[in-house]
């Protein structure tokens, strides 16, 4: 029987492939099951921070197409966020390793390059692709409502300031647009950080067992036939998460809000909602 | 099915396709979006009901009934609902299947949680071992059915309890002054009022729920997405109908299917949401009462 400290030296970093090889087949401990699923989510912090950093930029660009005069701009824009929310994710994340599985194995010829197609299949990449657009979908609907929503009189005082274009855009219609958003973000963010316990359970293999928290957990509820013990874990594990992100959002939405008058200030409620 | 696709391998083009796509399997793939629908129609009343049950009980004046009401409602806050999924199924299947042990299993000996193992005996398991391929699937249709519930039930919750905090204090009094008494108030007035307000939150968690049936493939269900992966798949000569990998083509209509679904619930529930607006003193209920003048 090993200590607790040596299972963690063993499976701590295990999701990514540093330490023991071989996954604990019998006599699982309780420290193991903490351990393996907690290092699990290190792809799970993966995927939902890059993602939502890259689709970040994407969203703003989305949103701005959607309000668009021009319909070369602004239909594509619409029918990207209409096909990415409209369907779900588990089916994306399908139609996405289906597609990138059919490229050449041996790459793509590009003017005499060749450009490496096989790390795409990857669940580090293909996975993180799919969630950077599906994210990018909804976080362009948030904001392109929030686009709408800015006040009419802080519009007029810009105008009256004399500012335009691309001053005006930059000074008051984006800050305020991310002000409204913010908390609906906050919403969306979290939302993505759950959504990534499917990239394992949808087409994208864990080579190596080399999986994220829910694929842990049930490869542990599968052995123990116990499910009362790894999803409770995975739960207090995302429930932290979500606090910490809540957190991390609840800073960002202080510094967007510090010039308001205390009284308007739009606060983040610690209850996460329900609808993305 | 047609005379003309007796022997597949010798017709080709549009006769080939026709034959291929009215297989045996593929009408059994055609009756899995049926499962799905099923699945939908089933599982939205019995979620609105255990959904409306845990607002009732989050409203209750009793403290441990309203704790059961907010703690129910307060499930799904911040876990992944595939956790939900992937536990309740196996929760609930052992939960059966320890029912059933303790009624029909001759030897109670020995334990079932053996160190962190589950046994039971041959006759209490669910459904029994020589049971039909067709009972196995309904068993998990149900387990999903049960699930899904029990998890949208709570999302609802969360709705309507907002809802009917939502509806205008004023109302409710008016009731009172009129000399209902609670529980009239609470059936007259408050329910009716309160659908306007739970409608966007309602519609929302339908389209959560249209986007959460490919969870049954987890769930074991032979779902479009296994038909899908199943029927896709590179077929070899040894086949009645070869072909490549052609899985992509089958989740792009399996997309197509998700888009159109979403589409129709839009347009619905946006009459009824119009509907039920109608001289509401709500923003969208005065926005139409401006552009009737």
């Amino acid at each position: 029987m090993s200590t607790c400290w040596e299972t963690i030296g063993d499976y701590g970093l295990r999701s990514i492939g540093i330490g023991a090889n071989l996954l604990p087949k019998s006599d699982f401990t309780l420290c193991q099951q903490f351990t393996l699923i907690g290092s699990g989510l290190i792809w799970n912090v993966y995927f939902g921070a890059l993602a939502l950093a890259f689709g970040f930029f994407l969203a703003n660009a989305l949103a701005l197409a959607r309000s668009a005069r021009n319909p070369w701009v602004r239909k594509p824009a619409d029918w990207f966020v209409f096909v990415f929310r409209g369907s779900p994710l588990f089916i994306q994340f399908f139609l996405a390793y289906e597609m990138l599985v059919l490229l050449p194995r041996s790459g793509i010829n590009v003017f005499g390059f060749t450009v490496e197609t096989s790390w795409l299949t990857k669940a580090w990449a293909g996975a993180l692709i799919v969630l950077f657009l599906n994210t990018a979908a909804y976080s362009a609907e948030i904001f392109f409502g929030a686009l709408r929503s800015i006040p009419k009189g802080d519009l007029e005082a810009a105008d009256a300031y004399g500012f335009s274009g691309w001053r005006k855009f930059v000074r008051i219609e984006w800050p305020t647009m991310l002000r409204l958003a913010w908390p609906s973000y906050t919403n969306e963010a979290i939302f993505l950080f759950q959504s990534t316990t499917l990239v394992f359970f949808s087409g994208f293999p864990a080579f190596g067992q080399r999986g994220d928290a829910l694929y842990y957990a049930n490869y542990f509820a599968d052995k123990t036939f116990n499910p009362f013990i790894p999803y409770p874990i995975i739960a207090f594990y995302f429930v932290l998460l979500t606090l910490g992100l809540i957190w991390i959002f609840g800073r960002v939405n202080r510094y967007l809000n510090r010039y308001l008058p205390q009284n308007q200030k739009a606060r983040i409620r610690l209850r996460p909602q329900l609808i993305r | 099915m047609f005379e003309a696709c007796a022997d597949p391998k010798s017709i080709e083009g549009l006769t080939w396709l026709t034959c291929y796509l009215t297989s045996g399997k593929h009408l059994d793939f055609y009756w899995s979006f049926v499962t799905v629908l099923a699945l939908l129609a089933v599982t939205a009343p019995i979620a609105m009901g255990m959904g409306f049950l845990g607002a009732m009980a989050a409203r209750s004046h009793v403290a441990p009934i309203r704790w059961i009401g907010k703690g129910y409602s307060a499930m799904v806050r911040g876990v992944p609902d595939i956790v939900y999924f992937m536990f309740f199924v196996i929760a609930l299947d052992q939960g059966i299947e320890y029912v059933r042990h303790l009624m029909v299993c001759p030897d109670l000996s020995e334990p079932v949680f053996r160190g962190m193992e589950f046994h039971v005996c041959a006759e209490a398991k669910v459904p029994l071992a020589t049971a039909s391929p067709f009972v196995y699937q309904a068993y998990g249709f149900f387990l999903a059915v049960v699930t899904f519930a029990i998890v949208f039930g709570a999302f609802v919750a969360n709705v309507i309890y907002g809802a009917m905090q939502a509806v205008p204090r004023a109302q409710l009094e008016t009731g009172e002054a009129y000399g209902m008494s609670h529980r009239q108030v609470f059936r007259r007035i408050l329910v009716p009022q309160m659908w306007t307000y739970a409608l966007p939150g309602l519609t929302n968690l339908w389209m959560i729920l249209i986007k959460a049936t490919p969870l049954l493939f987890l769930l074991g269900v032979k779902d479009i997405v296994y038909y899908a992966r199943e029927l896709g798949g590179t077929k070899t000569q040894a086949y009645e109908f070869p072909h490549g990998d052609w899985r992509l083509y089958y989740f792009l209509g399996l997309l197509v299917f998700y888009l159109v679904m979403t589409k129709i619930s839009e347009t619905l529930l946006g009459r009824l949401a119009a509907r039920l607006s109608k001289g509401q003193a709500t923003a969208a209920g005065e926005a139409m009462r401006k552009a009737a003048i």
